[in-house]
């Protein structure tokens, strides 16, 4: 070993701060920035009047924040929440049974686990495409439906609530599973034969050992899928076509075609502020409920 | 340990029980019958079978089809869930749930069974009390707040409430250090009596099974290899593996040569003649296999022998202090070593004569050979 670096390390032993900054700085730095730095800039702007080619005008505004509140935008915003609750509970309902599965798959867990996260290899905007030739009117589904003498005429499938709400579960199912299986998979069985000899049927097992436990997982699911949901754009615009905005849509639009950052910006701010006290209301009703069972 | 038989039918009876996984035999055609009240301890190495024939009592496993048939008081319980047969069971590793505090593991069994919130209160307290935890400190704990001891407890607790018939217990001691384990020991030997209840306890440890039994199965490569009391399986161990397994002992081999009174004689394959008394497996000419329990030789001058005993002459090899006892290895002229354990009578005050090289004899009486099968 080279003396330089040898001094470096001896010194970096010597220090236990200086070793816990050299691994954390480099992500620490990388978060500042590119997220807070960005963020507190957004910030900025959301308080500013807005410039005629884009960008802001010095000064003090609220009214982007005021504008926000027009009850078109409320429309919008109030889709995107039922969308996204919709989504994360039909994930929930699709995805529990595939995790607590393969968490029992023995031998062909790794392969299962290998197919659930199989989508990850193709970009998500490929596969938001290839939704747009299973569901158009010429599409995959019509034409199954078609032949099979079930329907004498296309269904309207693409730019439709339902359009949307299917590309959306289809995306994000996936972080619905992961986290639920891992919690699955960590639960000890011999806690199901002890409850079994207690008097517990299979059912009773589940729902007061196995539900419980795996509780955590679901949670970190139900915001991995949320969250995302509140934020998708990409979605909505592909399959959901113009009637079907959503929030994300709204701030995307604000910040490209109409160049208005300070509302995009507000928007963007109003939605992390929903999401926040969302979550925060989760986290302390369930602190409540721990006590109570603990 | 002259127990009357007692009029009630056996509370678990297993009749030719066998279980395979794939290739691989776990248990083979066991027969047994445990009596009620009954310590009954289930003894053996690891995979020798003694945690699938757990199971199978529990109803984790079921036997193979026409693998004989498992009742539980009189009842033939093959097919039914561990659910439906009313036992309940204590885990080597305590099992409890991570989730619920300890008064709620313990009520668990009780809510399952919609008792009256009053009544699961009075029995988790009373069933507490029985495992020596104070309800008052103990009844919020999360497990995770809990040392091992304390959470064998609690799963002692949990199983108890339900007031089962049998219990079940799967080296329930196993992780605990070794003087709170010998204390638990005692304690559960004094439930078994103080309540009534039949536990059924599987451990690999001879010493705890012969401490709390009141009879033990050793297992064998899935199969019983002897049953009977502790003083049974430790005095007169029917084959080699059992006397082996459970303490330590001396093998000598032989072959029996000609029959005087109530003795055969036998001559020793690498030299020397012993007596061994009657016994089914000693045929003229035939091969002899005997074990005798180190504490039950002694150690002579060569030619003091007392002429009733047998005697074997060899040179001390080594002598090992070990406390309570003092270990003398006697080396035989074909170089095969016989271990005599004489009891500590204080060396420091009273010294043993024998020193490394000395010429000795060893002694024992004819009854103390325990004359082996095959096997």
């Amino acid at each position: 070993m080279s003396g330089p670096r040898r001094r470096l390390l001896a010194w970096l032993q010597r220090r236990p701060a200086a070793r816990a900054w050299s691994l954390l700085g480099p992500g620490m730095l990388w978060l500042v920035l590119f997220f807070l730095v960005p963020l507190l800039i957004m910030a900025a702007y959301s308080l500013m009047p807005r410039g005629t080619y884009g960008g802001v005008q010095p000064g003090f505004t609220l009214q982007h924040y005021r504008r926000f509140f027009d009850p078109l935008y409320l429309a919008i915003l109030q889709r995107t929440l039922v969308w996204s609750l919709v989504c994360t509970a039909v994930c929930l309902l699709l995805g529990y049974p595939v995790a607590y599965l393969v968490a029992r798959a023995g031998r062909w867990r790794a392969a299962l686990l290998f197919l659930v996260v199989l989508p990850f290899w193709t970009s998500f905007l490929v596969r938001t495409f290839a939704m747009i030739f299973l569901l158009r009117d010429s599409g995959l589904v019509n034409n199954v439906l078609l032949r099979l003498g079930l329907i004498d005429a296309p269904l309207t499938l693409l730019y439709t609530p339902f359009a949307v709400l299917l590309g959306l579960v289809y995306g994000f199912l996936p972080f619905m599973i992961l986290p639920i299986y891992a919690s699955l998979e960590k639960l000890d069985p011999t806690l199901l034969e002890a409850a079994e000899t207690l008097g517990a049927t299979p059912l009773a097992g589940f729902r007061r050992i196995t539900l419980p436990l795996s509780l955590p997982g679901v949670v970190a699911g139900c915001f991995l899928v949320f969250i995302p949901a509140m934020g998708s754009f990409l979605t909505s615009d592909l399959l959901g076509g113009a009637k079907q905005l959503m929030i994300g849509n709204l701030i995307q639009n604000q910040f490209a075609a109409a160049r208005n950052w300070p509302f995009g910006s507000a928007a963007s701010f109003v939605v992390t502020a929903l999401v926040l006290v969302a979550v925060t209301v989760y986290l302390r009703v369930r602190d409540r409920a721990a006590e109570g069972t603990g | 340990m002259a127990a009357p038989p007692p009029p009630s039918p056996p509370v678990v009876q297993l009749t030719r029980v066998s279980k395979t996984f794939g290739e691989v035999t776990a248990v083979n055609g066991v027969s047994l019958e445990i009596r009620r009240g009954e310590f009954f301890s289930i003894l053996g190495p690891s995979g020798c079978g003694k945690t699938t024939t757990l199971r199978l009592l529990a109803g984790f496993e079921q036997p193979d089809p026409d693998g004989g048939e498992i009742r539980l008081l009189g009842r033939l319980v093959n097919d039914e869930r561990p659910y439906q047969r009313g036992i309940a069971m204590v885990f080597q590793n305590y099992a409890l749930f991570p989730h619920l505090n300890v008064e709620r593991n313990v009520a668990f069994g009780l809510e399952q069974r919609r008792r009256p919130p009053a009544e699961i209160a009075e029995r988790v307290g009373r069933a507490l009390a029985m495992v020596r935890l104070d309800p008052a400190t103990y009844r919020r704990r999360m497990p995770a707040q809990l040392s091992g001891g304390q959470r064998q407890r609690v799963a002692l607790a949990r199983a108890l409430v339900l007031e089962p018939e049998i219990l079940l217990l799967d080296e329930p001691l196993g992780a605990i250090d070794l003087q709170l384990r010998k204390e638990m020991q005692l304690e559960l030997k004094a439930l078994n009596e103080q309540l009534g209840t039949t536990f059924v306890y599987v451990t690999h440890d001879q010493e705890e099974a012969l401490t709390m039994s009141d009879r033990i199965a050793v297992m064998e490569h899935a199969r019983v290899a002897q049953l009977g009391t502790p003083a049974e399986i430790y005095e007169s161990p029917r084959t080699a593996f059992v006397a082996r397994f459970i303490g330590a002992s001396n093998f000598v081999a032989g072959t029996a040569t000609r029959r005087s009174g109530a003795y055969w004689e036998v001559s020793r394959s690498g030299g020397g003649a012993f007596r061994v008394p009657e016994h089914p497996a000693v045929r003229q000419g035939g091969e002899v296999r005997i074990a005798v329990r180190p504490e039950w030789m002694d150690l002579w001058r060569p030619g003091e022998v007392p002429p009733a005993e047998n005697s074997l002459g060899g040179a001390v090899r080594e002598v090992i202090y070990r406390g309570e006892t003092i270990h003398v290895l006697v080396g035989l002229p074909d170089g095969e070593d016989l271990t005599v354990a004489l009891r500590n009578e204080g060396q420091l005050s009273k010294p043993l004569p024998w020193r490394r090289g000395d010429a000795v004899a060893v002694g024992w009486l004819p009854e103390d050979c325990q004359v082996l099968e095959e096997g």
